[in-house]
């Protein structure tokens, strides 16, 4: 993005456009809350999405309401991007900065209130996911939404991303736990979407503002809800020797009308990766193992592990261990929760990929991806949110070497294309951000790219909240469909819509 | 959806239509909710025809229907294989549509524990003010691409598009129901759902009215029976207690009839929508409370900005839901700026402002 600017009278222009712009910044920030050398700016050059990187102009850390505000207020007026950033842990470059743009951190809006009569939380958008039910626990309350980055992420980035987790099967995403968000305008002026009740006035405006990755106005508090404390959880760990009878118990526990509270599946390569990080005494034999989990009351949990154990028996499984205790249960997930890590010890690089596909496709997804490591010559280890159909296929190359990135990247997007033309999503949970813009070209069609500007115009007529993420330009699309077909790979013919 | 279908082409050339010549339309399925937001204005388009469900697996907890299929049709399919839509839509007459229920976004007593039609809703074909046919979202829960724009269009009244195919999450029924009775006033009644929402129990859904406390449970056998003896109250016969949970959620319950006694005084059936824990919201007239204490139907001669200032107070909204007099609005207003964001949203799926005029806000 800034390559351009390497020229001399471009590079005058942008440092003339910095200078005027933090000019304008310290008159409502001090000075310490404005960052703009390199060395300062250099750790906001990307989130986890470490690949794509972008020095941003200024950097901003206000510490009130009012700064924001004030911030917005002055970008608006002088026509410049901001992208709003929480820790920076998205995976998809949700968060990438903009080269003439502020980096608007609100890393310092951490504080939080619990309201065990109501069960809700008020909560500022820097504080940490995990933080939230740590504080909700004196209460016998969590918060139920869990993605795997909980310890670091913020619920102003979940709002910003809709994140699920592991046990969004059963307790839904960031959607469903969200009552309301409060925040600001790209103008600077203050917003409410949603109310402390169960629904509010007008269109539904919140549901669209979750998952909007920044681009339609800034969260500073959200309003999420807490639910009790299940009094047990129980987790079953059952093996498969083929991956179709794995993919198939999945299905099964669905059709029995089991809804568990997490169904996790990892193919032989991934338990093998996982199995010398953790010491989990996993089954190193079989093709697939199945995690699934039970929660609520102790009658409860009892009545559902019975009825789980008997639909995985039916379902061919070779060997099946229930949990003892919650220290067996924890380390039943450890493997599964270190996943990456663990390819990270097996592999110099990894790419994981985020798509979503209907269950009862799991297996052929599978063997498709067997034969793409073929085709591309690279290795792949899978671990899938089965019971959602959410896939994070983690394909192994060495970044040092230039042939292995680029067959990375053309399996990558033969997982995604596979993925829509089953009937499925280019990303499950992690967003499209910078990473999957080609791919919004597969899933979406032009007039339906142009319904999404539209609606980001609604928002934010002048374009300047985190730009150029989410929606491909149509120009871009093409650029995507000619590589395609120059590469001899699928053409680009409009894939089967659901 | 296949572009290429009769039914849908029909349609589209209708929208084109409408839109060259800046034709209102009145969309129109089943036609039971036409009480229910603005009157309703503009040259008929008919949904029923597009009719049908259009995939249905089981295992996958999904079924995607066309817009004009009965709503009673899906739910008879969903219940061939012990499974439901969790919601509970009101059916507030027969021959309502897939299409009317996620317009009007309403649902019924188990939203408190299961959630709304849009938490529900996975994706969908809309047909636009230009008359272009797109579709969001998709058949799978997980599901970050782009805007969420198929949630968007739940409750929008049509302002912004015709829903063509919709695609929903739906659960099994659960394995066990009790439902339990206590002769308790609305402040104990309340207070007890409080302090019930903090612990786990399988609660599903709960009506009080008239000094009497409705609770239902629903989860694992052993689980409702253990709630049921540890909240003790009277527990109704299962076919009676069936029965009555159903006229609650159709609104056939004597509360909901606005009879001639409350014709002639004026009386309007209030929605008032707010936190669970607000405590008790006095008005003149009579009332029935669900969700937990998060939903106050409201039978009154008030002065419309009264009541809304009740709700507003307690931190919600009003609606007016059957009203002697409907030019005060339906909805309650919206902030300026709320209203800025719906007038874009209009523009950007509407611009020549044909669907459904004035149905959600005078001016959309």
């Amino acid at each position: 993005m800034n390559i351009s600017l390497r020229s001399e009278p471009a590079h005058a222009v942008w440092e003339q456009r910095q200078k005027n712009v933090v000019a304008a910044l310290e008159v409502v920030l001090p000075r310490a809350a404005i960052l703009f050398r390199h060395e300062d700016t250099a750790p906001f050059e990307c989130d986890a999405l470490t690949a794509y990187r972008t020095s941003p102009m200024v950097v901003v850390l206000p510490e009130t309401e009012a700064q924001v505000a004030a911030v917005l207020k002055i970008c608006h007026k002088m026509e410049v991007p901001v992208v709003a950033r929480g820790a920076g842990t998205g995976l998809s470059g949700g968060a990438t900065p903009h080269a003439m743009g502020v980096v608007l951190s609100l890393a310092k809006f951490n504080k939080m209130t619990i309201d065990p009569v109501s069960c809700t939380a008020v909560v500022q958008c820097g504080v940490r996911n995990l933080a939230i039910s740590e504080a909700a626990a004196a209460y016998g309350l969590y918060y139920a939404p869990d993605p795997s980055s909980q310890i670091a992420c913020t619920i102003g980035g979940n709002v910003a991303e809709n994140s699920g987790g592991v046990h969004c099967l059963k307790y839904g995403l960031t959607l469903h736990n969200v009552l309301r968000v409060r925040g600001f305008m790209v103008d600077g002026e203050p917003v409410d979407f949603g109310s402390q009740a169960l629904d509010a006035a007008g269109l539904d405006l919140l549901s669209i503002v979750i998952g909007s990755e920044g681009m339609l106005a800034v969260t500073i508090e959200v309003t999420v809800k807490l639910i009790p404390k299940p009094l047990l959880a129980r987790c079953i760990m059952a093996s498969f020797s083929d991956i179709e009878s794995a993919g198939a118990a999945v299905a099964s526990v669905i059709a029995h009308g089991i809804i568990p509270a997490g169904l996790e599946m990892m193919d032989r390569a991934m338990t093998a990766a996982v199995e010398a990080f953790v010491h989990a005494d996993y089954d190193l034999e079989a093709a697939a193992i199945l995690l699934c989990e039970s929660d609520g009351t102790p009658e409860e949990v009892g009545e559902e592990i019975l009825r789980m154990e008997a639909v995985l028996n039916a379902a061919g499984a070779s060997r099946i261990e229930v949990s003892r205790d919650e220290a067996q249960r924890l380390k039943f997930w450890s493997g599964r929760k270190n996943a990456f890590p663990a390819s990270g010890g097996i592999s110099p690089d990894y790419m994981c990929m985020d798509s979503t596909i209907p269950r009862r496709c799991l297996a052929q997804m599978l063997q498709a991806i067997q034969q793409m490591e073929v085709k591309y010559n690279l290795r792949c280890v899978n671990v899938f949110h089965a019971g959602d159909g959410n896939l994070h296929p983690l394909i192994l190359f060495d970044a040092e070497e230039a042939d292995q990135m680029r067959r990375c990247e053309l399996f990558g997007a033969d997982i995604l294309e596979t993925s829509v033309s089953l009937g499925g999503t280019v990303t499950g949970e992690h967003g499209v951000g910078v990473e999957k813009l080609n791919s919004m070209c597969v899933q979406f069609s032009a007039a339906e790219r142009a319904q999404f500007l539209g609606v980001k115009r609604a928002f934010d007529p002048r374009e300047l909240l985190n730009p150029g993420k989410v929606i491909p330009t149509l120009q871009r699309c093409a650029e995507y469909g000619k590589m395609h077909v120059h590469r001899g790979m699928l053409p680009f013919p409009e894939l089967p819509r659901f | 959806m296949d572009a290429q279908d009769p039914v849908l082409a029909r349609l589209v050339e209708q929208v084109s239509g409408a839109h060259a010549h800046q034709t209102p339309l009145d969309i129109r399925g089943g036609g039971t909710k036409l009480f229910y937001g603005g009157v309703p204005a503009g040259e008929p388009l008919d949904t029923t025809g597009l009719a049908g469900i259009s995939s249905y697996e089981p295992t996958e907890l999904v079924v995607t229907a066309r817009a004009g299929t009965r709503l009673s049709d899906l739910e008879s399919a969903l219940e061939e294989q012990g499974q439901c839509l969790p919601f509970e839509p009101p059916r507030f007459a027969a021959g309502g549509t897939v299409g009317g229920m996620v317009a009007a976004g309403l649902a019924g007593p188990a939203r408190v524990s299961v959630g709304s039609v849009r938490d529900h809703v996975l994706g969908m074909t809309l047909l636009n003010g230009r008359a272009e046919v797109l579709t969001f979202g998709g058949q799978v829960a997980k599901n970050v691409a782009g805007y969420d724009v198929s949630r968007l269009i739940v409750g929008s009244l049509g302002i912004l598009g015709v829903i063509c195919e919709v695609s929903i999450k739906v659960l099994p029924v659960s394995v066990a129901t009790a439902t339990l009775r206590f002769d308790w006033d609305e402040t104990r009644a309340l207070r007890q759902l409080c302090s019930w929402r903090a612990q786990p129990l399988p609660i599903n859904a709960s009506a009080w009215h008239g000094g009497r406390l409705h609770v239902r449970l629903a989860g694992a056998r052993a689980a409702v029976e253990a709630a049921c003896r540890r909240l003790g109250g009277e527990r109704a016969e299962p076919a009676q207690a069936l029965a009555w949970w159903d006229r609650v959620r159709d609104q056939r319950e004597e509360f909901f009839l606005i009879n001639e006694t409350s014709a002639a005084r004026r009386e309007s059936m209030w929605r008032l929508s707010v936190p669970a824990n607000s405590g008790a919201i006095t008005l003149p007239g009579e009332q029935f409370i669900e969700w937990n204490g998060a939903l106050r139907w409201w039978k009154t001669g008030a002065e419309a900005a009264l009541v809304r200032d009740a709700a507003a107070r307690a931190g919600g909204h009003a609606t007016l839901m059957r009203g002697a007099d409907e030019s005060v609005g339906v909805f309650a207003p919206l902030s300026e700026v709320l209203m800025r964001v719906h007038r874009g949203l209009k523009e950007a799926f509407d611009p020549k402002r044909i669907f459904n005029p004035g149905r959600l806000y005078a001016g959309l």
